[in-house]
This record gives structure tokens, sequence and C-alpha cells, in this order.
């Protein structure tokens, strides 16, 4: 081992420091070839017949990590230093190279050139980074040529034309990109490749809407010093793009530095920006606040009519409000929020996208190559120019294709296609697509994962039933109420009447009743820290996928199915571990004690909420069952009664439930979700137990504790709700949560559905609850706002969520059942936990509605319907409404896009009205209207949902 | 930060299990009574010891032992910045304590009542360990002195970091603020005199890592004892014998 030090210049906080670093010089690293004689071959990861070595650049891994991805590509050489450079340069490109590295299948091996005695270069006077790092790359694939001998060819593979010159000199075989691809003769893997930018010129045939000469679109983006200053001086404004999700030209940016929103309308204020950049803004003058709104109106490609969606459940969910005044232009400027152009992009959000190519027809010479535009199922992504080889086959295919650049001169911004999905339209494949736009992991879990699951089938054995902190209430009357078909039970519910000779029977209804003074009333939830251990692969899996998700044919399981469906579900007749919550309550349903521990309980039947519904009110029935859950119900009405005493709202949302046929998995029915008392029941102990455990987590560990919050929602987001009420006359107070569920009462009006619209309506402006480390945040931002509790957790779900298997193990250590695993001593890792289960939580909930949407969709498209339907929102050239059938909320116009805005209708802002000019005719929000559903298909494979007034 | 990349490598190039460079001289300071220099990677300390001799402020002097003092400095160029080091700081303080402390707990100071060991450490060149240096350096200062010992003392760090333990960390490695166990042994006692730790560790954790700085301090009992030995065959020699 030689020993070596390095001298470089450090600066730190803008003064230059010199700083000493050593720098050991290792023999004792390996290249990885199996077939190497002198090298310790034992983890060789190259593969044996290797007849090509490839050694890459760092501009390669940058730049075509997609082609690496793919399996035709192996045999790759990639050095620590590129490594390291592609760190310093795109931390996501480096994760996706080192996934490939620690892929097994994969042949790359990771080679430590900075570390090896005969390769690692010294920095020479007067030369670069870049040019130093170059020759890095060229020594190691000479040191590479030379140690493995004539055995293989060692390719280095760069696109930088110095480099591969400088090694085409030292006698190093070296080829671009393209030349090597071309040379595996596969006209798939072409697609892959990123075209460098050089290439644009011949891009020019492929736009016939473009003009001929090449003219430039955008204004240059300012450089980065400048951008700097500016930010500095207060000129611009720095914050995240985000884009509305309903018309794709109007993007915000939220600044802190001016603390309001900024809004940027139209293509060239957003100047090549894409949702989620960093960007910085430069205020425009005044006077041109207003004026941008006609560019809103008028879009420039026309496209901006809006999709008809689910109805969203959330503020998070929901299209961004945007001030009426902005959106009409009818209104004085005063009240105008202030606009923006884009100067610069700070820090780019590009990843591949999901979509489809816009029709085109086909080019003359069918194989050559062909340009194409591909337009993102997400509408916020601007159309992506594509160059292909496989037009034919593309066209009517869902695909993936990812950004590369976006220069001055061309309206759209290059891309290069990715991989296919699948046919467009097929249920399979949008389903897929779903599941991809929200970065949802459906792949089957790895060997790893599945080795960690405990020998199947399994049981419980005499050894589970020895712990002592384990209770055997096997014996216990325990069963378990879920939705109909549910496999993965994770609660299970027990009441008992406590004897007792001071009061007269309370609960028992039939004649042998015995007096009674308490009830204890048991909670399990399925043990699923017993099968998932800190720190294993299945753990590591299931915080990653932090939760199960749902979609209307399939389940997305966050643990291994064994474990899901068996050996964690509390299913009937089967000994099961359970980790249980036990109330002492009076017949009033006070707490009077609260007692967890582990147990094995072995449930008497698994329910449906139907079936237990029906049993509660078959008045016939006295078995021990239905008595059982008679008493739970009159507890849980009690504890409802008392939560919404507190303040706790009674939000409602429009959930639907489909009917699928079994064979072909197409939707049969659709009908609202039905919300019954046995729901509530079950509902009301797991609010019980999620705040009792809680309260006692944070009790022993206040600084890592895992909680979920609900914030407070502001005036500005109660805004709408607020307006609409006005509108109709009503009077909410929303003051407090108790205040605000108390005026939602006596919110009635004239027909049966007006309380729940506005239920609804109200929902819609919350922002959703969030996990979050409890040493983050003080005591008092812990607050649950819905539920009006001080603090909240989640724990009655560990098969389908993973912050419950966290609170879990936070539960059993402070019970002394086990140790603290010791991720709970490192609050960043904790909080970045806490981040990813709300990211995940998100997206699953985005997937189930983008779920529901299309088979909402394949639903309608047999059959138009006719229905009734309730204005939520009015625009300028038509309204929003609802239909409360089906749950779903769309657009419904007046005036035809060709005439918009021939002033023909107008909004009453105050009214919240939008009246003929003429006023014969007038619509008001909250107004039942009849209309007609139809699918219909504007382009060819693009049905979308159409609502017409009737 | 990654501070052990994938393929086990530090940022410095070692391995988890591996120590820094060592290198020892004896007699740095000829005027003093023993003296070393001791050095660690970039870590220089060097150590000088006075005694036994007479006890300078009689009030302090003790009729049954000997009485050990500890200085320890870092030089105002030890560390890039070249900022002015004030003496007796809190830092200097406690590690002037710790060090007086270690060393104490192996002098038989019994056999030298009545009189005064004075024990000078100053920290030359920073990178990480330097507690660990320090001692080390004493060691053979006072090994150097002559003065009677129980045993050598020696001493290594060592961390956890990217759930690796590390042993013996460079100041990048100190700096990443996680824990970092500084052991103390009697290597032919198989005693421990010190343990410090910054930070906090899991138990059964701080088993591994004390486990691993244990050895470490082990490995370099053993290039002192080659050093003294090597001193003495050129003591020997020089004497003529």
């Amino acid at each position: 081992m030689l020993h070596n030090k390095l001298f470089p210049k450090k600066t730190r906080g803008g003064k230059i420091i010199r700083q000493l670093r050593e720098h050991y010089l290792r023999d004792d690293i390996y290249c990885g070839a199996p077939f190497c004689t002198v090298c310790d071959s034992s983890g060789a990861r190259l593969s044996e017949s290797a007849s090509t070595i490839l050694v890459v650049d760092t501009n390669v891994v940058l730049n075509q990590i997609d082609l690496l991805e793919n399996p035709a590509i192996d045999d790759v050489v990639v050095l620590s230093i590129v490594l390291e450079e592609v760190k310093n340069k795109n931390l996501s490109v480096y994760n996706r190279i080192r996934a490939i590295c620690d892929n097994s299948m994969r042949k790359f091996c990771v080679f430590s050139n900075e570390y090896h005695r005969d390769t690692y270069v010294k920095d020479m006077r007067g030369e670069t980074k870049n040019d130093r790092n170059d020759r890095a790359i060229r020594v190691a694939a000479q040191w590479y040529q030379k140690h493995l001998g004539g055995a293989v060819k060692v390719l280095l593979i760069t696109n930088d034309k110095e480099n591969k010159r400088k090694a085409s000199e030292e006698g190093i075989c070296a080829e671009t990109v393209e030349s090597y691809v071309k040379s595996l003769d596969r006209p798939d893997l072409l697609d892959l490749l990123v075209r460098p930018s050089s290439e644009d010129v011949d891009m020019e045939e492929v736009e016939d809407l473009r003009p001929s000469k090449r003219k430039v679109i955008y204004s240059e983006h300012k450089p980065m010093s400048e951008i700097t200053s500016g930010l500095h001086r207060g000129i611009y404004h720095q914050g995240k793009l985000r884009v509305n999700r309903y018309n794709p030209f109007e993007a915000y940016v939220g600044s802190e530095s001016i603390g309001d929103e900024i809004i940027i309308y139209g293509r060239s204020n957003m100047n090549r920006a894409f949702d989620g950049d960093i960007v910085a803004v430069e205020l425009l003058p005044q006077d041109q606040w207003k004026e941008e709104k006609s560019l809103s109106i008028a879009g420039e490609d026309g496209d901006e009519d809006e999709d008809v969606h689910l109805a969203p459940n959330s503020a998070d969910v929901a299209p961004r409000t945007i001030p009426q005044q902005c959106s009409t232009g009818e209104v004085n400027a005063g009240s105008c929020r202030p606009c923006g152009c884009i100067v610069g992009i700070i820090k780019r959000n590009w990843h591949s996208y999901c979509g489809s190519l816009e029709p085109m027809p086909m080019p003359g010479g069918s194989g050559g190559v062909a340009h194409a535009l591909f337009v993102s199922k997400d509408r916020r992504i601007p159309k992506i120019r594509i160059q292909t080889r496989q037009l034919e086959n593309l066209l009517d295919k869902r695909i993936i294709v990812s950004v590369d650049s976006w220069d001055r001169q061309s309206r759209y911004p290059s891309g290069h296609y990715v991989r296919t999905i699948g046919e467009i339209g097929d249920r399979d494949t949008e389903s897929e697509v779903v599941l991809i736009e929200n970065d949802i992991n459906s792949r089957p879990f790895s060997s790893q994962v599945l080795a960690c699951l405990p020998p199947l089938p399994w049981s419980v054995t005499s050894e589970d039933l020895s712990i002592p902190f384990r209770q055997d209430l096997r014996h216990l009357r325990v069963f378990s109420v879920d939705p109909p078909g549910c496999k993965d039970i994770d609660d299970a519910l027990h009441c008992y009447a406590l004897r007792s000779i001071y009061f007269l029977g309370y609960y028992f209804v039939s004649n042998i009743s015995p007096s009674c003074r308490a009830a204890y009333s048991h909670l399990y939830i399925a043990d699923v820290t017993n099968f998932v251990f800190p720190g294993t692969p299945l753990d590591d899996e299931a915080s990653q996928r932090g939760t199960s998700v749902y979609l209307v044919e399939r389940r997305i399981d966050m643990l291994p199915k064994p474990l899901t469906e068996d050996v964690c579900s509390l299913r009937s007749d089967v000994e099961r571990l359970a980790f249980s919550v036990i109330w002492e309550m009076t017949p009033e349903a006070d707490i009077i004690s609260t007692r967890y521990t582990k147990s094995v309980i072995k449930s008497a039947a698994a329910l449906s909420y139907v079936e237990a519904q029906a049993r509660m009110d078959d008045s016939r029935l006295m078995d021990p069952v239905t008595t059982d859950l008679r008493n739970m119900n009159s507890l849980a009405k009690k504890m409802r009664l008392r939560r919404i005493e507190r303040g706790a709202l009674t939000l409602a949302s429009a959930e639907v439930k489909f009917q699928i046929d079994t064979e072909t998995h197409d939707p049969l029915d659709i009908g609202m979700y039905q919300i019954r008392e046995a729901n509530q029941m079950v509902e009301e102990f797991m609010l019980a137990a999620n705040v009792s455990v809680a309260q006692q987590i944070l009790k022993s560990f206040p600084l890592c504790s895992l909680l979920r919050r609900h914030p407070t929602p502001t005036r500005e987001m109660l805004e709408p709700l607020l307006r609409v009420a006005a509108a109709v006359g009503l009077n909410l107070d929303v003051s407090s949560s108790k205040a605000l569920a108390d005026s939602l009462d006596h919110a009635v009006g004239d027909d049966p559905y007006f309380n729940k619209l506005i239920r609804i309506l109200a929902t819609r402006c919350m922002s959703q609850a969030v996990y979050f480390c409890s040493g983050d945040l003080s005591p008092p931002e812990y607050q649950h706002y819905g539920l009006a509790t001080p603090l909240y957790t989640h724990f009655t779900s560990p098969i389908r969520r993973y912050a419950d298997v966290i609170v879990h193990r936070l539960l059993a250590a402070s019970l002394g059942i086990s140790k603290l695993p010791p991720v709970f001593q490192d609050r960043l890792q904790l909080t970045s936990i806490a981040d990813n289960l709300n990211y995940r939580h998100r997206n699953a909930q985005m997937a189930g509605r983008a779920s529901v949407e299309l088979h909402t969709l394949i639903y309608f498209r047999k059959r138009p319907t006719d229905t009734e339907a309730r204005i939520v929102k009015i625009r300028s050239n038509g309204f929003f409404v609802f239909v409360p059938k089906y749950g779903i909320e769309g657009p419904v116009y007046l005036t035809t896009r060709a005439e918009k805005g021939s002033g023909e209708w107008y909004v009453d802002e105050q009214e919240q009205k939008i009246k003929k000019m003429d006023g014969s005719l007038s619509y008001s929000i909250l107004q039942t209207v009849q209309i007609h559903m139809e699918v219909v298909e504007p382009q060819p494979n693009r049905p979308k949902l159409q609502l017409t007034l009737i | 930060m990654e501070y052990v990349n994938p393929e086990g490598l530090r940022v410095d190039g070692r391995r988890p299990m591996e120590m820094r460079q060592i290198r020892a001289e004896i007699g740095a300071v000829s005027k003093a009574d023993g003296s070393a220099i001791f050095e660690m990677g970039n870590t220089k300390v060097i150590a000088a010891v006075y005694g036994p001799r007479e006890v300078q402020n009689r009030s302090q002097q003790m009729s049954d032992q000997a009485l050990v003092r500890c200085e320890y400095s870092m030089a105002n160029f030890s560390t890039g910045d070249r900022m002015r080091k004030p003496k007796g700081d809190r830092r200097s303080t406690e590690i002037s304590l710790v060090i007086r402390q270690t060393m104490e707990a192996c002098i038989l100071t019994h056999l030298m009542p009545r009189s005064q060991i004075d024990i000078y450490v100053q920290v030359l060149q920073a990178d990480g360990g330097t507690r660990s240096a320090c001692i080390n350096a004493a060691t053979l200062a006072l090994a150097d002195a002559g003065i009677p010992m129980r045993d050598l003392v020696t001493s290594c760090s060592a961390g956890y970091l990217n759930s690796t333990p590390l042993l013996d960390l460079n100041y990048v490695e100190d700096s990443a603020g996680g824990p970092d166990v500084t052991v103390g042994i009697l290597p032919k006692l198989d005693k421990v005199t010190l343990l410090q730790m910054d930070s906090k560790l899991p138990v059964d954790i701080l088993e591994n890592v004390m486990q691993l700085a244990t050895e470490g301090c082990k490995a370099i009992a053993n290039y002192i004892r080659e050093i003294l030995l090597e001193n003495t065959k050129q003591l020997e020699y020089r004497r003529g014998s």
C-alpha cells in the first residue's frame, strides 16, 4: 500500500484556504474481470466471455443514462472519477448509475481508479479540472488495456472530440456513443440516444409549424452570475415553478422575496421552464399585468380545453384556484396579482415523461429517421420533439420520453425515446401509465426481500406464545369489519362488559343482563413488526414504497403477498399475532384506562361493512357477535358525538365505487361509495387508538415520534368556499374548526344534497394531513385540524402503510418490548422518511384517482348518459359542474371555442353568476343543471369525456 | 455525505478497518528529560517530559506520590487557518486533564513521592485524532525519560459513519459530527484507561466500535514497542557496550 499526499486548494466562504488531505493509493483494487489472472476475481462483475470492455466517459453517463439502463449494454467499467463527476453534476443520474452498478443482473463494474496505485494521476500545472479528469479516464482505460492484455478489447466511449483525439494518440481505442451503438446493429437502441445539440440543424424539416428560418423564439436565459446578483439586489425572484394543471400556459412561482405568488402567462414568458424547475423571475411592469391575460385565454395552440376529472377531495389535488379577477380580465387592475417572466433557470427538473406521439402521417421512406412530436399525459409538460427510427411501431403506443435540451430557436424541447409501455387505450397500458406517472413501484419484490419472509405456511408457534410480553387472548371473541373482499385485514375488534355489582346492566340487552360498570374495548392491529425487522431488505423496500396503492382493478402491495394476505392478515378462524390497544371505558365511552400489549388472537368472524350493518339492524339476531357489535356501536356513537362536540369536522368527499366484471375487468356499474354506521363505528375506534398511541409515543419519545398533523387552513384557502357561500346567502364562520363544523351543520338548503355539496366544497379547500417528525416542529403545530385533536398518528394499518410500522416500533420501544432501532436517533433520516411517506401517500391517492378516472372513461365509452349536475365554479366562457352520481367534475362550455370572449356572456362576480348579455339566461353557482355525458374522440386514440348542457 | 463508498473505500482511500500511517521518533527535544514526536497520518504531535523533579509549588506537594502535570496546546500553525489560539481555553484544559488522568493511571507515582512530573504536548499539525496522538506521544516521551510505568498507554479513536465502524478518523470524518469513540488501553494488562465518546450510539454498536478502537490501540502498542526497542538498541550502541 502506497501512501501519498495531495495538496489541493479549496475555497470556503469566499476565502481560499490550503487544504491538506491524505490520499492513500492501493494495490488491492481489482479490475473486475473474471478471466484476469493477476487480480482476485472472486468479486468480479464483468462477464466471463466479454469480448469488449467499455470504459465510459462522464458525459456519456450524464447524457446517455437511458442507453446504459438498457440491458443490451453490458460489460461496462465505471470509473470512480466518473461517478464523482456525475454525482456533482446530477444526483438523479448518479443514483441511476449506482442502481445499475448494484444490480447483480448487469455486468457493470466500478473501478476505483482514483485510489489505484497505477491509475491515479497527479494534477498538472495549468491543467483544468476537466482535462485532468479526462486524462484520468484515459489513463485508466490504458491501464485496463495493458492489464488485460490481448484477451479483450478495451473501448473508451466518449463524445468529447478532444478526449477522443488524445485517446487515439495514446493508442486507446475510442469511439463515440453513436458509432458504437451503430456497430451493435440494434436500431431500437439508436432511439435511446440523446442527440448532441450540434446536430440540431437537421431537425429543421420536422415541424411544418415552424418558420422556415431559424428564428429565435425565446429570449436568452441570463447567465448564472447575473441571476445571483439580480436575486441579491431584489430585481429577480427565485422560486419553484408550478404549472397550472388545467392550463399549461399559466404558471405560478411562489416567491418568498415578495411574499406572494407571481403569475406567469404564456410560453414566451415561461421561457422554456418546466414544471418543478427552480427559476429566477423578473416582474413585468405593472401596466402589463393585465394585458397578459388576453394571452391566457387566447392560448397559443388552442389546446387549453379542460378535461373531465374526478372531483378533487382536498386542496392539494384540486386545480389551483385562480382569483377570478385575473382569469376573467374584466376587473380593475388594482387587485391584480403580480405577473412576471422567467429570466433564468436555476435548477432543472427534467425527468422522463409518459405519453404518446402526436398523430402524423407516415413519412415516405420507411425505416429511416423520422421526427415526431410527443405529447405528455401530464398536461403541464410541453410537447417534446423526438427522433425515431421505428415510427410505425410507436404511433399508437404509450411511450416514455425523456428531455435532453431546449434551445432558443425551437418552440419545443427535444428529447429521446426511452421505452414503450403498450397500446393506447388498452386498460393495462393506461394503468401502467398511471403507476409510472405517480412514481409507483409495481415491480415484483426482489429475491432478497422475499428471503426475509418467515417460512411458509406460517402459524403461531409455542415459541411465540412463550414470549412474556405476548398475551394469549385466543379465548376472546374477536371479529373484524372491513370492506367486502378485503384480504389485508389489519384490524380486529373485541368488546365485553365488565361485571360489577354497582350499576344496573347497561350493555347486555338480553334478560341475563348482569350489572356492569364498564366495558373493555379491544382493538387488535396486525403485528407486522414481528415480521418486518428494521434494516432488512424487506424493511427498506417497504419504507421506499411507503404505502399500498389501491387502483380500481388491482392493488400494489407495500409488503409481499404472503405477509399482506396471510401471515399478518387477521383472518377469521386462524391464530394470528396482534398488537392490541385495550381500553377500559365507562358506558358513556369515557376512557378509564388504556393499555397496550402484544397478543395472540383468533378471529371469530371477518365481517364486511354490509354484513356488520345487516347484523346490527336485524333485531331478531341475538348471537354474541351481533351483541358485541351493537355494544361497540353504541360506544362508538358516543365517542363520535364527543369528537364532534370538540369541533371535529365532518367532511365529505365524492368517492365512487365500481362494479367490475370479473372476467373482462370492465366496469359494469358505478355509484357513490356508501358510508354506513358500521364504517363509522370502526373508524371511531381507529381514531381513538391513533390518538392514544400518539400520546403514548410522544410521551416516551418527544423528539423522534412520527405523528400526523393537519394544518389549519388559511383564510385564503377557504376563500373560494366563502365566496360560494356568500353567493347563495350562507354565512360560514371559519374562525375555528368548531365554528366551521357548526356552521356546516346549519347549512341546509332547499334540497337534501345541498349540505353535502357544501361539505364537499369545504373539504376541497383544506390541505392534506401530513406525517412529520415530532422533533421538527413545536407542539402547537402538531395539531390535527380536521379531527380537532392536538395529537394524531397512524397506528392501525401497518400492512398497508409504512408510517404505522414505524409507529408500531415506537410503541413497542416505549413499552420496553423491543429496542428502538438506530434510525430514530437520526432526526434527518427520520424527517426524510416522513417526507417520503407524504410523497408516496399523495402519489398513491393521485394514482387511485387517476385509475378511477380511467375507469369512468371506459364506463361511459359505451354508455352516453343524461344526468343531473351542480355548478361548482363559474368561468368566463362556461362553468364547472359536479356530477354527484358519478363523483366527477368537468367543464361545460356555453360558448364554442371559436367565439370565445365574444362578449355574449358576462360573469357577475358578486353573485357568482354567468349571465347572457341580454339578460335572458343566467346560471348561478350550486344551481342544478341537466347535462349529457358522452365520450368523444376529437383526435384518434385520445378519447375524452365531454359534458354538454341539455 | 458519503464517507464510505459502496466499494468500501473511505474518502482518503482507506478501508474502514485501516489506520493511517503512523510514525514515531524519540528524542526530539534534547533539553527535556524525555521527548517524542508521534504522527498519525497528517496529525503530528510533539511531547516533552520534565521530571521527576522538585515540586515548584510547595503547597501541591504530596508526601506519598508524585505530582503529574500536563499541558496541552495547539500550535498556531497546526490548522490551515492560522488563528491565534488562546491558551487555556476549555478544549485544551479538558484535553490536558484527560491526558493527565490517563498517564497518571500508568505512572508508578508512589515510587517518586514529593516530586513533580511535567508533560507538555503540543500539536504541530492537526488532522483529527489529536487526543490519541497526544497520549501516544506522551507515552513515548515518558518512556524516554525513564519514568517507571506499569505499562505503555496507547490510544486510538474509532467512529461510526454510514452505518460502518471506522478506525482512526481523520479531520474530514471527525467533523461529520458522528459518534467518535476514543479509547486508551494498557496493552499488556489489557485494561481500558480512557473511554470517551462524542455524540451517541446504541449500546450494541458501541461495543463493536470500541472493539475496533481497542484493536487499533494494540496495533499502535506493537509499533511503539518496536520504536522503543530500536531506541534502546541505539542507546546501547552509543554507550559502546
